[in-house]
């Protein structure tokens, strides 16, 4: 299981900060919901998790982020590997441009993944190298996947229809069913649910609790009363800056921060 | 009636104007092309060459021209093809920085409004340059470096309107640049990449300045790539040049072909388009 250690991250854009000195701890198999404001960095906080801030142009990063004890950010390292491991689930849930079946196919056949680990239940060993994977594994791993993400029943009928054409909700569902099939050990979810109806943000919450025995979830949310149904640890960010975290009995329970006290209570949002 | 509605109005109206304008414009064209085309349109100036006493009224037809255009223009679709698509997609800013592409756009854009009569003063000083008479190859050097410009900058657009998220969401699983570009990128753009090519061939199979020194004017069709070769932009220039009234009719003849050859390869491209982009992500 990954363990996932943050220490002295600071990001920038330009010249704005936006991460401020933040050194974290994150406990796995459970899910950690990233709680703040709005442009508090939450959903920066994320992405440096994975390195998707790779892509922003001028973005500056200090300090460390270690996965397994290792660095991320070293020159020398497999970037798709590491975000094979960290699978992250955005906002709004752009399909692939494919069919609703080859988007959950997609990532195992990039990864090499035969996916006999996942259907065997266990999760330890690496693919076979060069291995070819049937069509009939294949269509067992995507039912596999869709049904994990909650969505086999709904779309079952219609695998070769474009994926754009499933409603918005369950584009979420086949996002998760996406990230999970590259086998990830931990999930970043940014705000996964906030472009959903309620009943779909309902749908996806309870996958995630479904998941959280197996996975790590990181789960961005602006909503205070989703991070206390879902989250078992919560991280509390204020305008850059790492305010208090601690596992979510406690953090709802006793806030010792003033700023913590404030923001639990509705006086600032 | 106050203010506010009359100026909504008054720029319905110019609106209204400026469409009617465009469509009589094309209307005309199709009018007077088929109205002035028409009469001399039959098999044997499809499918014959010129014969002796062609361009004083003579038997024959513009075979010659039809086949060199089609030559001409599928040479240079695929060689701008080859150069243009990978340059599109290396403008991303993954691959090259964001100065850098600027750069290459603005040089592609003035590249672009260049009159193709310079492209084919150029073409024809490298050509002479290196020993070569006007010919097929010529031709299709030049139109390919006519075609090059519009096909990328093209592509270009359709390839910067693929949303950020959604290659962000490819990358996110853990996809090489090339992955992305291939199974993202490259699907979600289709259809504008379709365009890019329709409005390349647009322009080069019409383009009659480039070609008049680089690929000449013959009455055969061309064997090898270094025989010269005829071409339907020229046919209808010559052939309205002369003072035999049949043969500028069959100028217009020569038009009518060349509208409808567009006209096809432009519906077969929309076909293709529209085809393969069921699943483009909007």
């Amino acid at each position: 299981m990954s363990r996932i250690e943050i220490n002295e991250l600071c990001v920038s854009f330009g010249r704005n900060p936006v991460l401020k000195n933040i050194s974290l701890s994150i406990p796995d198999r459970q899910i950690i919901c990233i709680i703040g404001p709005s442009g508090c960095g939450k959903t920066t906080l994320l992405k440096s998790l994975n390195r998707l801030l790779d892509l922003n142009e001028d973005v500056s990063i200090t300090g460390d982020v270690r996965v397994d004890g290792q660095s991320i950010y070293q020159s020398r390292l497999d970037v798709t590997a590491l975000r094979k491991k960290v699978g992250f689930l955005p906002q709004r849930p752009y399909p692939l441009p494919m069919s609703i079946y080859d988007n959950v196919a997609f990532g195992p056949r990039i990864h090499g993944l035969d996916g006999l680990n996942a259907l065997s239940g266990g999760k330890a060993g690496s693919p076979a190298a060069g291995a070819k994977t049937s069509r009939k594994d294949k269509d067992r791993l995507v039912e596999h996947y869709l049904t994990l993400a909650g969505l086999w029943d709904e779309v079952k009928d219609r695998l070769s229809e474009p994926a754009a054409k499933l409603s918005i909700g369950q584009q979420q569902r086949l996002a998760l069913a996406r990230v999970l099939s590259i086998e990830p050990e931990v999930i970043l979810a940014d705000e996964a649910t906030s472009a959903l109806d309620p009943i779909s943000a309902r749908l996806v919450e309870n996958q995630f609790r479904l998941l959280k025995k197996d996975y790590t979830i990181i789960l961005v949310t602006h909503i205070l009363r989703q991070a206390r149904r879902l989250g078992d640890y919560i991280v509390f960010l204020y305008m850059g800056d790492l305010v208090e975290h601690k596992p979510a009995a406690e953090f709802f329970g006793d806030p010792s921060d003033e700023k913590t006290k404030a923001y639990v209570n509705g006086d600032i949002s | 009636m106050n203010r506010r509605k009359l100026e909504e109005n008054f720029f319905k109206f110019l609106m209204a104007l400026s469409l009617g304008l465009v469509f009589l414009a094309l209307a005309g064209i199709i009018l007077i092309v088929l109205i002035k085309g028409l009469s001399s349109l039959s098999w044997s100036m499809i499918f014959e060459t010129p014969k002796g006493g062609y361009y004083l009224g003579g038997e024959g037809g513009i075979a010659n021209a039809i086949v060199g255009s089609l030559y001409l223009v599928a040479g240079a679709t695929v060689l701008a093809l080859i150069i243009s698509l990978p340059v599109a997609l290396a403008l991303q800013k993954e691959y090259l920085g964001k100065r850098f592409a600027d750069i290459t756009r603005l040089v592609l854009d003035i590249l672009w409004g260049t009159p193709s009569i310079v492209y084919g003063a150029f073409g024809f000083v490298v050509m002479v340059w290196l020993g070569l008479r006007a010919s097929l190859l010529g031709g299709i050097i030049v139109l390919t470096l006519l075609m090059i410009p519009i096909m990328t900058r093209a592509m270009d657009e359709a390839v910067r309107l693929v949303p950020y998220e959604l290659k962000e969401m490819a990358y996110a699983m853990g996809t090489t640049r090339f992955e992305t570009t291939l199974a993202v990128v490259l699907r979600q753009a289709f259809p504008g990449v379709c365009t890019g090519v329709i409005l390349a061939v647009g322009r080069g199979i019409g383009d009659a300045a480039s070609i008049l020194f680089t690929a000449g004017y013959t009455d055969e069709i061309p064997r090898s790539l270094f025989d010269p070769v005829a071409s339907l932009p020229l046919a209808v220039f010559f052939q309205s040049g002369t003072p035999v009234p049949e043969v500028q009719a069959r100028a217009f003849t020569a038009a009518l072909i060349l509208l409808v050859i567009v006209l096809v390869i432009n519906i077969v491209a929309r076909l293709l388009g529209w085809r393969f982009s069921k699943n483009i992500v909007r």
